[in-house]
Parts: C-alpha cells; structure tokens; sequence
C-alpha cells in the first residue's frame, strides 16, 4: 500500500473527477444532480402516461418503459453516443451525451417510481376532492400528487444511489468522472490496488450514507402513515 | 440526415460469427456469475436472519461493502487490483486462461450475491415464525431448519424478485467490456467499428438483449406458477431498485 499516490492526486480525484471542478468538463456529482432532476421530469409523463385513461397514451408509455428496462444502460449510452451525431449533424461533448442517455434511461425507472406514488394514495382522495368541487386536474395536483410526492421520497433516494454508481458508466464514452479520473491517474502511476480502493470508498460513503438517510426516511413516512 | 441502411453487415462477413460468440459468452458469464451470486446471496441472506450477532454483522458487511460500490469499479478491481496479490504461478495461470473472463464472473457474482442477499433475507423473514418452532420441536438443528425447510421455501416466495435480479445480472453482464471481455456489447461494437454500421450493430445487440431478458421473464413467469405456495404471496417490495 503506498498511499502517497492518492494525496498527491487527492484533488484531482475529487474536485475534477467527483464533483466536476478542473479543466475537464467532467464530474460525478455533475451528471448525476442534473440526471436525476431532468429524468424525474421525464418520469412524471411517463408515470402519468401509464395510468391515463387512453390506450394511446399508455401504450407508448409501457413501450418506452418495458424497453429501457429490458436493455442495459451500456448499450443505451451507445445509442445515444450514435444517434446524436447522426441527427443533430454534429457531434455532442461527452458531458452532453451523458446526461442524454442517463435521462432518457433513468426517466423509466423514475417514471414507474411515479405511477407507484400515485397508486399509492387512496382512491377515496381523488374522489373526495372531485366531490369537493375540483376539477380532475386540480384534484390531481392539489390532493393526490403532494401526498404520491411524500410517499415516492424514499425510492427517489434510492433510485439516486443507483444513479450515482450508475455513471460510473459514463467513463467509457471519456468522459471524466471519478471512474475515469481514477484510471488517468493510473495510466500514470500504476498503482491500480490503492486507486480503485481509494474510489470505491468515495462512492461507497456516498451510496451508505445515502441509504440510511432513505431507510430513515421510510420508516418515518410509515410512522406518520400509521 | 443520409445514412444508408445495410442490414446485410450482420450476415455477410465475421459480424454473424462475433454476435453468436458474443452471445455464447453474455450466457456463460452471467450463467457463471448467477451460481456465483445465488450461494453467496443463500448462505449471506441466512446468516443474516441468524441470532448470533458476529454472523448477522459479517454477512451484513459483506452485503453492504459490496453492493454501494459501482459494479464497473469492482469489475476494474477484480482485474486490474486483485491479480497482482496473488501467488505468481496463479497468476501466470490466470492470464494464459482468461483473467478478464474470470474477473468478470468474480465481479458479477460477488456483487450480485449481496444483491441477492437482501431479497432472500426478505423471503426468510416474510415465512411465519412457527415454521421455525414447528421445524425445531422436529428435532431438527438450526442447520437443518434452514437447509430442509425455510430455504426451500424462501426460494419459492422469492422468484418475482429474483428473477428481477437475474435479468440485471444478465444486463450487468455488458460492463465486462471495459476490462476487454468479448461479450455481446463488445462484439457490437466491433461490427460498428469493423462496418461502420452503428445502427444495425446496435439493433442487433439490442433486439438480442430484449429478447433475451424476455425469454428468462416467460421461463420464470411458469417457474413461479409451477413452484407458488398457495395462501403465501412474495414479500413486496424485496429486490426492487
């Protein structure tokens, strides 16, 4: 073990290649922030576009679904890396290329984290703000969707920590997350054993941490529920 | 937009031999890694329902270490970190036979079995406690308790879950390529390379993908009727994410 490594590129390791501060437009916590608001969008038309009342709304919704979920992300950032280019007619930077295809894919996942939030509040509450007086959009967003909100918060969490692991991935297109920024210092250095150690104990402190804070969260909103 | 489709680079030339090898290896890998993940996820998920609190903590710890890490790093940590420490002999073996093959099963396996861990402890603490006391005043051991009676039936309660982890063992399976594995994304990308062709490369590789995870869905969708224990449904919410 020769820790000397990791001190010398310590800030290189965390400001360039986890939070996304250096030369480099690169950063875990740069892709994954972003990623995860921007999906979450995309997961509300989705979630609400499985649970509408039209066949032509909810098809193409469990079409887009049942697709992400049955292809690996790998792929998915290849066809983005591709698809890009071929339609735009110019090529994207990494960074943009990234944060496409972990939207697109993340929105999936997120979307069937929505319509689980929206299942999960009674029946009995739309009705009853329908009977109020409100209309079925007001109904929706006043009285139904603050409560799905409440109860998706701890999979939100979740669904965060798979992201965050998850762009790791993003190092094989180049661009410069922790992963990356891990083996351009070894490409260097070679000192893989206390490189890849030292990254696995960043995201494992992130992604730990995290999932307390979510077990914590669960158990809270049950309290309250009961 | 004036890409000229040509569906015929994935017949004529090696493209048809490099899917049906990158096909091969997908099943072989994630096959490998399954039984891997499936032991490693039965015997850590019993441990961890286990009185004794030294048992509880060291499959919890396996179970945590593991699984908040992402798989890529430990793919490159299995390939890249733990053959240098082996003896030398070993590791001469290893890289004449495939190291990166091998450190892709390791990393799969062991990651994937602190996954399944989590959804087969779910499944052992979702059976009434009386099928503990009832297998007990049997005269049968702890360690007969759970071979002959709650791992059985933990196994059936689980298969939603876990076939929900198999299909992402299978797609977790493509990360192999950053270590140089020639699985099915690998060979993908090289007909792209080699044909210039992205987009049919990445139909095929996709179709495949799909197909594949929908052929283990059906499979396990007549397992789990064959094998469902009637009054008793799976835990919900196990194995999710």
């Amino acid at each position: 073990m020769d820790l000397q490594v990791i001190a010398n590129n310590f800030s290189f390791l965390i400001l360039q290649g986890f939070v996304g501060i250096g030369s480099f437009a690169g950063g875990t916590l740069r892709l994954a922030l972003p990623a995860i608001v921007l999906g979450f969008l995309l997961g509300i038309f989705i979630g609400f576009g499985r649970l509408a009342r039209s066949r032509w709304i909810v098809l193409p919704a469990t079409v887009y679904v049942e697709f992400f979920r049955g292809v690996p992300l790998v792929m998915v950032i290849f066809w983005i890396w591709f698809i890009i280019p071929a339609a735009l007619g110019k090529s994207l930077p990494e960074y943009g290329v990234a944060l496409t295809a972990f939207v697109v894919f993340e929105a999936a996942y997120l979307g069937e984290i929505v319509r689980a939030g929206i299942q999960s509040v009674p029946r009995g509450q739309m009705e009853a703000a329908i009977a109020t007086g409100l209309s079925r959009a007001q109904s929706m967003l006043y009285v139904v969707l603050p409560q799905a909100l409440r109860n998706m918060i701890p999979a939100l969490v979740t669904q965060f920590i798979v992201l965050l692991k998850d762009t790791s991935l993003a190092s094989i297109i180049g661009y410069v997350d922790l992963t990356k920024a891990a083996q351009i210092v070894n490409n260097r250095e070679v000192r893989p054993f206390e490189l890849y150690l030292f990254i696995a104990v960043i995201y494992w402190l992130c992604s730990f941490a995290m999932s307390r804070y979510a077990g914590a969260l669960e158990q809270r909103l049950n309290r309250n529920a009961a | 937009m004036t890409y000229r489709f040509d569906w015929s680079v994935l017949w004529n030339g090696p493209s048809g031999s490099w899917l049906l090898h990158g096909i091969a290896t997908t099943i072989e890998i994630s096959l490998l890694g399954w039984l891997i993940a499936i032991v490693l996820g039965i015997v850590s998920g019993a441990l961890r329902t286990q009185a004794l609190a030294p048992l509880r903590w060291s499959a919890a710890a396996y179970v945590e270490i593991f699984r908040n890490v992402p798989l890529l790093v430990w793919m490159f940590f299995w390939y890249f970190a733990v053959p240098p420490l082996l003896p030398q002999t070993f590791q001469d073996w290893l890289f004449d036979h495939g190291a990166e093959f091998w450190a892709a099963v390791a990393a799969l396996g062991v990651y994937h079995g602190a996954r399944f861990s989590e959804v087969i402890r779910a499944g052992i603490q979702s059976i009434p406690h009386t099928q503990f006391e009832a297998a007990a005043s049997t005269g049968l051991t702890t360690a007969q308790t759970y071979r002959l009676i709650i791992i059985p039936i933990a196994l059936r309660l689980i298969v939603p879950p876990a076939t929900n982890e198999a299909l992402n063992l299978l797609k977790n399976s493509s990360i192999a390529l950053t270590i140089g594995v020639a699985e099915l994304t690998f060979q993908t990308r090289q007909i792209e390379t080699y044909t210039a062709k992205a987009f049919e490369a990445l139909a095929a590789g996709t179709l495949i993908y799909l197909f594949l995870c929908l052929t283990i869905g059906v499979v396990m969708a007549r397992v789990e009727r064959r094998f469902a224990i009637p009054g008793m449904i799976a835990p919900r919410g196990a194995g999710e994410t």
